[in-house]
């Protein structure tokens, strides 16, 4: 037995720039167990939606995580819906699942680039980032921000995405078709990103069903689950498959993060080719809440899970959300025992964590 | 697997245009849906109050006795609210942000409309 040394992670670590914390206990290289503390940037959002008027919460629920930020909107007015029995117009649950969807491709774009980085391929990263900015763009023009939506309302949307402007959508990712195919080619088959990935921390599906894997990190290990499937927004009108790999590894979540960022290209393009022509985008809001729901919705990262507890005021009683990355933590903390020290922030990375989701 | 993979898209990218902007010579142009700063016309205002009661942060203030507006744009979160519930259409959102300065009081950009300045002179 060699000598044991512990070596903290984070909360400040190049490779990520989210403040988690773990306590690496090594032996010589080799982690053998991982002691996590998070709670760095909590910010009470919970206890906030007793103060806020339950329709001026979604710009707090917004701002929750800055990447997933669309569909936290959208989880929250979801339960609030449930809640008052509210039937959105066809059109805005089109619209709101082509949000969605461009945020999961621009999520995944972004991750990719953070996975170069972390493997130590800088132009990678920026050609990554660069087509993320088309998507970005696109937002700007359909919404008004670049990260910041606030296009999700309680009974409904706030703007509506025009024929021209549907239409530069879909050219836009047709045109970006091409480059990323070359670009994720590199990630699927150069030899030396294969070589930091493949095989480093696998999970195996029972560990990730037992563990609560969700999302990529659960398809990555074979379980096929996808909140999609639950028949939320647009999605029971849309084809698609949920893409899964068997190997469980690094290489594995970044395949079927990648396979994903096409899979969702599609359902963009079928929603607009589906999308109802009735205008309504909204219905009227009338009463206040009162009674409980859970809505579940599939973030890039994973199920997200929003409880809402209202009480016939307009102060909800209670709100709570299980967000991804709290659900992958303990699959994380099992996949590090046994792995090399310089292995470590790349296996942190294919949770895709968000930590300031988690802690809220 | 493979290697150089990279080595085509690093070749091809030398003959493109940068993906940049060249930033202080070409600034950028924004969708005029863009939001980025809420603006009055303060002789249309009636002083209502109903931007007031619907900004989620507060960050509206209005005196309807002294006929005064003011917003805070550091609290402002350009939810574009207050321009969608004006009975007058007098706030509108503008896309570029809050032009910089140095003075506090001119970005709050309190404003009094003319009838209420006139009273105060006399």
């Amino acid at each position: 037995m060699g000598n044991r040394t512990i070596v903290p992670f984070g909360p400040q670590h190049p490779v990520l720039p989210e403040p988690i914390h773990l306590d690496l206990v090594l032996e010589d290289e080799t982690v053998i167990e991982a002691i996590p503390s998070i709670g760095f940037v909590h910010r009470g959002l919970e206890k906030l939606v007793e103060k806020k008027d339950f329709q001026q919460y979604v710009y707090v629920a917004e701002r929750i995580c800055g990447i997933c930020s669309f569909m936290h909107g959208m989880g929250y007015c979801m339960a609030v819906e449930n809640v008052m029995d509210l039937k959105l117009p066809d059109r805005a649950e089109f619209l709101r699942t082509i949000w969605a969807e461009l945020s999961r491709i621009h999520s995944h774009l972004l991750w990719l680039g953070l996975l170069a980085d972390a493997v130590g391929f800088e132009s990678l990263f920026m050609h990554c980032w660069r087509l993320r900015e088309e998507i970005l763009d696109l937002f700007d023009m359909t919404t008004g921000g670049r990260v910041i939506f606030s296009v999700c309302k309680v009974g409904g949307v706030r703007k509506d995405i025009d024929a021209e402007k549907l239409k530069k959508i879909v050219e836009v990712l047709s045109n970006m078709d091409s480059s990323l195919r070359s670009i994720t080619k590199i990630f699927l088959s150069d030899t030396s990103i294969i070589s930091r990935m493949s095989g480093v921390g696998v999970l195996s599906p029972e560990e990730a069903f037992d563990l609560g894997a969700v999302g990529p990190m659960a398809r990555a290990s074979g379980i096929v689950v996808d909140d999609r499937l639950l028949g939320y927004g647009a999605y029971p009108h849309v084809k698609f498959e949920v893409q899964t790999a068997t190997e469980g590894d690094c290489y594995a979540r970044t395949k079927v993060r990648i396979n994903e960022i096409f899979e969702s290209i599609s359902i963009i393009k079928q929603c607009v080719s589906l999308m109802p022509s009735d205008t309504a985008i909204d219905v009227p809001v009338k009463g206040n809440p009162d009674g409980e729901y859970f809505a579940r919705l599939e973030q890039p990262r994973g199920e997200v899970v929003y409880y809402v507890k209202g009480n016939g005021t307009k102060f909800l009683d209670r709100m709570r959300v299980r967000t991804p990355t709290f659900a992958n933590l303990p699959p994380l903390l099992h996949t590090l025992k046994g792995v090399d020290l310089a292995d470590v922030p790349v296996l942190v990375l294919t949770i895709d964590p968000c930590i300031s989701c988690t802690e809220r | 697997m493979s290697f150089f993979q990279m080595a085509k898209t690093v070749l091809s990218s030398m003959f493109k245009k940068p993906a940049t902007l060249n930033y202080p010579v070409k600034p950028r142009e924004y969708d005029p849906i863009v939001r980025g700063h809420i603006e009055i016309e303060i002789e249309k205002c009636i002083f209502c109050g109903m931007c007031q009661r619907k900004c989620p942060t507060g960050a509206i203030k209005v005196e309807r006795a002294e006929k005064r507006w003011a917003i805070e744009p550091f609290d402002c979160i350009q939810c574009n609210n207050c321009a969608e519930s004006c009975p007058k259409d007098c706030l509108h959102m503008h896309n570029t942000a809050t032009p910089a300065n140095e003075n506090r009081d001119l970005i709050r950009d309190a404003r009094i409309s003319v009838d209420a300045e006139d009273n105060k002179d006399s």
